[in-house]
């Protein structure tokens, strides 16, 4: 599904990705976990191919061709999907009338018609009731006025829509309280398919009670220092990410 | 400019035939303002001299009602006016409502000449002074004490006479807590001509009054629009203005406000081609703790040309005076161009004033969020710009109004084709 060779990226001369290592196989969850300032927000930019990255060195396949060399809608129609941290409030754009544009762009790139508009109203109000959300949110402008919990359930609801092969999840689960949290998690489990990987980036361990990662990663100063099974997760809550640093100084 | 003939036929009312005798003298001296005048440098005024516009004909031309019906208001009271002449087999009815064209009622209504050219004596200027002279006709509406409409009403100014100077004028007097809503149409035939109009609003203490103003004359043609308000204790006026139409239109926003008084004025400028699209403001805070908010957007293509002068004065005395004027620009092309002047004269003490200004491409956080979202670049930034504008009309709450704007924006946005009720 996807392949990160020898990643390197810098932003403004300076660099982030020092030589990123990472295979997704199709169904796999790997969680990508590390301090601050490791370079995890920048990964999940260079996969979805924001602006102002410029990786010097490296490859990133998907689905067996080069995705760098995608633009960032083309990536989106061929199923890369970015939740992400921060999501942007659009006033005057309606949730409904986003989810529609990207539903098509997406199927147009398939080579299927637009969307029947009942069959959509169908399908889009099912996945408001599978993330507990108001259906009037539909019908509000994207984000706007949203609270933090708010928007994260709205980034998983438009990767309910879409149905994308890889989601990145860019520290989805910062700013929920556990009640929104389990309803994020919820939401994503239910999307788990053999097709279907996801790439989870996040500070904390917390995350991956509810969502059970197949691998777990280090991210420290821009290289992948340690990978291993959900066990990993619970040592790094326990002792913090210093000695996985320090071991990388030796090394 | 002195060579237009008025053709202006006396009223035989004393007090009125003086007042345009003498505005006709003002405007024989002064003619259209110049460019060189600071509040016009933005506006191509030489451009209506060279096209020496005449009044139009005095008696009725035909028109096609269906012609008209794109353009009236579900849920209103419609007026229309065709070439400055009031037209009551195209107009809605008007018995048993407060209304009455206004030849007729500055006839009947000595009180009238209390009000008519007490408003606009805020400013002074030749377009003034021509629309005194020569106004036909237009909107006579004045309510008692308490009074309230049942629906807006919609004066529809339509032109379609080819080189046809056509100057109407509106008077509203709304009585103590009394409640009026007004919409303002400007249209025509696509031909050539210049629309010259001037609205007085006389709003008594407490009282509300809503106005909204919506151009969408031919791009071929000229507007002037002018609206001067006095605004008694308390009382509230809004005004939203849309400018969609016309190759040069300006539009004149005057406010004077008593003690507590409140004046909300949004607008939304649309322009293509060459289009220049011109407002200016000026509130006058005269009363203590009186509010004003204003809200005017720009998007502006091609070598469209949007102007915004937003003047505030806050008058000695005018204290707890609470001021906000913005004004945002969306640039969308590199020949396009936005000016903005905003001027705070503040006299008095413990006021709140601010102003703020941008004028800008798109935001590109919220580009590559949509493009995350698989959406193509020209469709995001249609998208966008878009819902920059759309703001502005998401203010009106009067559905027929809203429904209306909307299809005249999306009729910009051709590429905008979904349910108007997810906008």
């Amino acid at each position: 599904m996807l392949e990160i060779k020898n990643l390197h990226a810098t932003i403004d001369d300076k660099a982030i990705l020092n030589g990123i290592n990472l295979t997704v196989k199709p169904g796999e969850i790997h969680a990508i976990m590390g301090p601050n300032g490791s370079g995890k927000s920048t990964l999940s930019h260079v996969l979805s191919g924001r602006d102002g990255y410029t990786v010097t060195e490296g490859s990133v396949t998907y689905q067996h061709e080069d995705l760098l060399a995608k633009a960032p809608e083309l990536r989106a129609r061929e199923g890369v999907f970015l939740a992400f941290q921060y999501p942007v409030e659009i006033p005057g754009v309606s949730n409904i009338y986003l989810l529609k544009a990207a539903l098509n762009a997406v199927r147009g790139h398939r080579g299927l018609p637009e969307v029947d508009a009942m069959d959509f109203l169908t399908l889009v109000k099912e996945k408001v009731r599978l993330l507990d959300m108001d259906e009037k949110f539909l019908y509000r402008a994207v984000n706007e006025g949203f609270s933090g919990g708010e928007k994260k359930r709205n980034e998983i609801l438009q990767m309910a829509v879409l149905e994308p092969k890889l989601c990145i999840l860019d520290e989805t689960d910062s700013g929920l309280d556990i009640d929104a949290l389990k309803i994020v998690a919820d939401g994503v489990n239910s999307l788990r398919s053999p097709e279907r990987s996801f790439i989870m980036i996040t500070h904390y361990q917390r995350l991956l009670d509810y969502i059970k990662p197949d691998v777990v990663h280090v991210l420290a100063n821009g290289q992948i220092v340690k990978s291993g099974g959900p066990d990993l997760a619970l040592e790094l809550e326990q002792k913090g990410y210093g000695w996985l640093e320090q071991h990388q100084e030796v090394a | 400019m002195n060579a237009v003939n008025l053709n202006a036929q006396p009223w035989n009312i004393s007090w009125l035939d003086a007042l345009r005798a003498k505005a006709l003298q003002q405007f024989q001296g002064s003619g259209f303002p110049s460019p060189r005048a600071e509040d016009w440098r933005y506006s191509n005024v030489a451009a209506i001299e060279k096209k020496q516009f005449q009044p139009g004909s005095a008696t009725p031309v035909e028109v096609d009602p269906r012609q008209l019906s794109a353009y009236k208001i579900d849920g209103a009271h419609t007026v229309v006016l065709v070439d400055g002449l009031f037209r009551p087999e195209l107009s809605d009815s008007v018995s048993g409502v407060a209304f009455k064209p206004l030849g007729k009622a500055l006839a009947a209504d000595a009180a009238a000449a209390d009000y008519l050219g007490q408003a606009h004596n805020q400013a002074d200027h030749g377009f003034i002074h021509y629309n005194t002279a020569a106004f036909t006709d237009g909107l006579y509406l004045k309510l008692s004490q308490g009074q309230t409409l049942d629906r807006p009403i919609q004066v529809l100014n339509w032109v379609s006479q080819e080189k046809a100077l056509v100057a109407t004028r509106n008077l509203i007097i709304v009585g103590a807590d009394a409640h009026a809503s007004i919409i303002e149409t400007f249209a025509g035939d696509d031909v050539a001509y210049l629309s010259c109009h001037v609205t007085e609003v006389f709003a008594g203490q407490g009282s509300e009054v809503q106005l909204t103003k919506i151009q969408q004359q031919s791009t071929k043609s000229y507007h002037f629009g002018g609206l001067y308000c006095r605004q008694q204790a308390n009382a509230q006026l809004r005004h939203d203005q849309f400018a969609f139409g016309a190759a040069f239109a300006r539009t004149d926003i005057y406010a004077d406000l008593a003690e507590a008084a409140e004046c909300v004025l949004n607008g939304l400028y649309v322009g293509g081609d060459k289009q220049v699209l011109d407002t200016l403001t000026r509130i006058n805070h005269r009363g203590r703790n009186s509010v004003s908010r204003e809200l005017y957007k720009g998007v502006l293509a091609d070598k469209a040309r949007g102007a915004f002068q937003g003047r505030i004065v806050v008058e000695q005395g005018a204290d707890g005076t609470d001021s906000q004027m913005n004004n945002r620009n969306l640039l969308l092309s590199d020949n396009a161009e936005a000016d903005t002047k905003p001027q705070l004269e503040i006299y008095a003490d413990d006021v709140k004033c601010s102003h703020g200004v941008t004028v800008g491409q798109l935001d590109d956080k919220s580009l590559f969020y949509l493009k995350s979202r698989a959406v193509d670049e020209d469709s995001a930034r249609n998208m966008l710009t878009f819902a920059f504008a759309n703001e502005m009309i998401g203010r009106i709450d009067h559905s027929g109004t809203h429904a209306l704007l909307l299809k005249a924006l999306l009729e910009r946005f051709p590429q905008h084709k979904v349910p108007v009720d997810w906008l």
